[in-house]
């Protein structure tokens, strides 16, 4: 990795709290273009957490450290600033908006960023021929198109429906949080798909995940343990394959973490 | 959540668009309440002496009434002697068209978004526009005899159709109904009046704009709506009033009939000043709303967003006599700062296979109180009769309040009652998924909001949607994606 090149994402010393009970311990990683991060940990190791605090979430305090994208003080930033900036979190548990149609709700959030981008709002027709391209790619069924935002939706089809906001979204940094739990094994290989598709000298991606599985589509250049809210350890992608043989138990939160 | 929750209760409070006043002058009979007022105003329209006597006999009932305590609001008493009965633009005689109409007042119903100009028009909406207590124009009523239809102002219906005014008038809601009921039908100066002969389709939407002007005046409009054999229509109601640190009365009446096989779907959009910050000023309210499916497989459909007032208390039901009528409630409410709301409806089932639905949707901000109150009432003799109700409040901060009062009387053991309610906060992980899409705060909001009175939205005709949502700082796409 050349070290000239500015760091799309760059975390330093992270310590949150949640409620008064510090959650990170002080989180160190760099994220370049064109890179592909995994981060596996047990349940509670504060990977969510990391998700939210990149994304802008209230009730996340951040006690010491810093967070930089593309040269920018992130933490500063409001939530859809971050979206405007080309931040995307597919989340764990994607929320149900009752009475919101899904289409509009992607033409919304796609118009904003647009917006932002000094372009003007999609043309209706090119966002109806767009969507439906991308659902296709994502296999979500043009029925899931029309119904209110993640209402009802089956466990996977919400993680599809994630899968295909990142789709249309084309962001700059996608962060997954655990995108691929509860999917078939057919989804699974849509998820790397749709990750290996923003794999470009343009994009990055931050994949939480709990099973090989999912890196085994998708190859990730770095994988990171996060134990008790600290990467214990970095690696290549045969990290992966080591945890899942030995699981975490002899992995202890230290006070170094090991960056490449 | 503190921050997002005071810049969401920011957001809900927006100023009142419609509050300025038109400097105009107005013929206005002195304060107070007494046989010799009531029988001036129905001189001054040349009234039919069994009407005045109906007036009078309404009078006369109404002392012997005293003002409802049972609702969930609270104001200072009203001094029916304080208050103007009858106010009205100085005009030398009704104005036989809009060119003979004062300019100023066309130019305050275009400052409301709605001018009178037939060519100006949306096409396809038919309007009656009250000002203080008389109609100034009326749109669309030659292409409307055409059909048959019948749409004029209460007063010349009076002096034109007296017959039919005579014929059912009270008969849905009598002089002695309620309260503010018979006050209505003691001192009412105007409203509209519609008629759609046998087998009629309606062909335009037909709207009253109800604005009130002058000060300290009490705005007391009767409408009266008739769908003959097999008609059909559909209705639309607009208000608005100034900005005044003082509360003013609006005591409405609205009869609806429906006879066999006909169908009124009758839509409000209420934007009365709902007073200021500190709950200083607004209009009082208080509506009887009542229609009857008379006949056999005859419909009614009330849709109404509350947006405005300092208090609203109106309850539009329907009495579903007719076999196999339809009788149907859609209803936004919103209450912010110090606004109050008890609305509701009643359903009473006489017919056989009768259905009743009823949705509303209670949204409260700031320091508003919202309560739902709604009767469903089952008779001995209507067998299968069947009622669904379904009641949803949302919380925008924790200092406002939602209240559902469900009645039910059921006396034919074939019906089936159905009853659901939900309350739910606007929920911070529902905001910050639509910011981490990208989208701003506020209008992450107002597609929630729209998202969750998107089916009573879905009831309004088009024309209204669009003027539904803008009032709840909502685009229209919000709620039809
Ligand atoms: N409000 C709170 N107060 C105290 N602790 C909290 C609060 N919210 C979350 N936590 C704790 O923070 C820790 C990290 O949670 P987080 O959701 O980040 O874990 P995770 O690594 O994503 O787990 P999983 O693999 O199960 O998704 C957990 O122990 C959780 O209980
Ligand atoms: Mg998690």
């Amino acid at each position: 990795m050349s070290m000239s090149k500015q760091p799309l994402l760059e975390i330093r010393n992270l310590h949150v709290s949640v409620d008064g009970t510090p959650i990170l311990r002080g989180i160190d990683l760099l994220i370049h273009r064109g890179e592909v991060h995994a981060i596996m940990g047990p349940n509670g190791s504060g990977k969510s957490t990391l998700c939210y605090v990149l994304a802008g979430r209230e009730g996340y305090t951040v006690t010491k450290g810093q967070v930089l994208y593309e040269g920018r003080n992130l933490l500063e930033m409001s939530p859809e600033e971050r979206a405007h900036a080309g931040l995307f979190l597919a989340f764990q548990y994607p929320v149900e908006i009752p009475g919101v149609g899904n289409m509009y709700f992607l033409r919304t959030a796609l118009n904003a960023i647009r917006k932002h981008r000094g372009l003007e709002p999609i043309d209706a027709m090119d966002f109806l021929q767009l969507v439906r391209e991308k659902a296709k790619l994502v296999g979500i069924d043009e029925r899931l198109l029309k119904r209110s935002v993640n209402e009802g939706f089956s466990g996977g089809e919400k993680k599809r429906n994630e899968v295909l906001q990142m789709a249309i979204l084309e962001p700059t940094l996608a962060i997954l949080d655990e995108t691929d739990s509860g999917l078939d094994i057919d989804a699974l290989r849509i998820v790397a798909d749709g990750v290996n598709a923003l794999r470009n000298e343009q994009h990055a991606v931050l994949a939480i995940t709990h099973y090989q599985r999912l890196l085994e589509y998708l190859v990730p250049d770095y994988v990171h343990v996060l134990v008790g809210g600290q990467i214990v350890r970095s690696g290549g992608p045969e990290l992966a394959a080591e945890l899942e043989r030995r699981g975490y138990a002899d992995l202890e939160p230290q006070a170094t973490a090991t960056l490449q | 959540m503190p921050t997002s929750t005071a810049k969401i209760e920011e957001l809900v409070s927006r100023e009142y668009q419609h509050g300025f006043y038109t400097p105009i002058e107005e013929e206005t009979l002195p304060p107070g309440l007494n046989e010799d007022i009531v029988r001036l105003i129905s001189a001054k329209k040349n009234e039919p002496a069994w009407l005045t006597e109906w007036r009078l006999k309404a009078y006369r009932h109404w002392l012997t009434m005293k003002e409802p305590t049972w609702q969930n609001v609270r104001y200072q008493p009203i001094d029916y002697n304080a208050i103007h009965y009858y106010s009205a633009p100085k005009m030398k005689s009704r104005p036989k068209s809009l060119d003979e109409v004062d300019p100023e007042l066309l130019r305050t119903y275009e400052k409301l978004g709605i001018p009178l100009r037939e060519q100006e028009l949306l096409a396809g909406v038919a309007v009656d526009a009250v000002f203080d207590s008389v109609s100034v124009a009326t749109t669309f009523k030659e292409k409307l005899a055409e059909h048959g239809v019948i749409f004029c102002s209460f007063s010349e219906a009076v002096q034109n159709y007296p017959d039919l005014v005579r014929q059912y008038l009270g008969t849905v809601v009598p002089y002695n109904d309620n309260f503010f009921a018979a006050l209505n039908s003691a001192v009412f100066s105007d409203g509209s009046f519609c008629y759609v002969p046998k087998g009629v389709r309606c062909p335009m939407e037909l709207s009253t704009y109800f604005r009130i002007n002058a000060a300290k005046t009490g705005q007391f409009e009767r409408t009266l709506i008739i769908a003959d054999e097999g008609a059909y229509v559909s209705y639309l109601e607009g208000c608005t009033a100034p900005m005044r640190d003082e509360n003013q009365l609006h005591a409405a009446v609205v009869e609806l009939v429906a006879l066999e096989g006909a169908e009124i779907k009758y839509s409000t959009v209420q934007n009365w000043y709902p007073g200021d910050k500190e709950g200083r000023g607004g209009i009082y309210n208080f509506v009887t709303k009542r229609g009857i499916c008379l006949g056999r497989g005859s419909k009614i459909s009330w849709t109404q967003i509350e947006t405005g007032s300092a208090i609203t208390w109106k309850y539009p039901s329907v009495i579903l006599r007719g076999d196999d009528s339809v009788g149907e409630f859609y209803s936004v409410a919103l209450t912010n700062h110090y606004q109050q709301a008890d609305t509701g409806t009643k359903m009473i089932h006489l017919g056989r296979n009768t259905r009743s639905t009823i949705l509303s949707k209670a949204i409260s901000a700031g320091h508003g109180q919202n309560s739902y109150r709604g009767l469903v009432k089952v008779m001995r003799g209507a067998e299968h009769a069947r009622n669904y109700t379904q009641c949803d409040s949302l919380l925008i901060g924790d200092r406002c309040g939602a209240h559902t009062f469900p009645y039910m009387e059921v006396r034919n053991s074939t019906a089936i009652v159905e009853h659901e309610a939900t309350t739910s906060k606007i929920s911070e992980e529902q905001l910050f998924y639509c910011q981490s899409r990208g989208i701003l705060l506020e209008d992450a909001v107002s597609m929630i909001v729209s998202g969750f009175c998107r089916q009573v939205f879905q009831e309004l005709p088009m024309e209204f949607a669009v003027e539904a949502h803008k009032l709840m700082g909502v685009s229209l796409e919000g709620a039809i994606g």
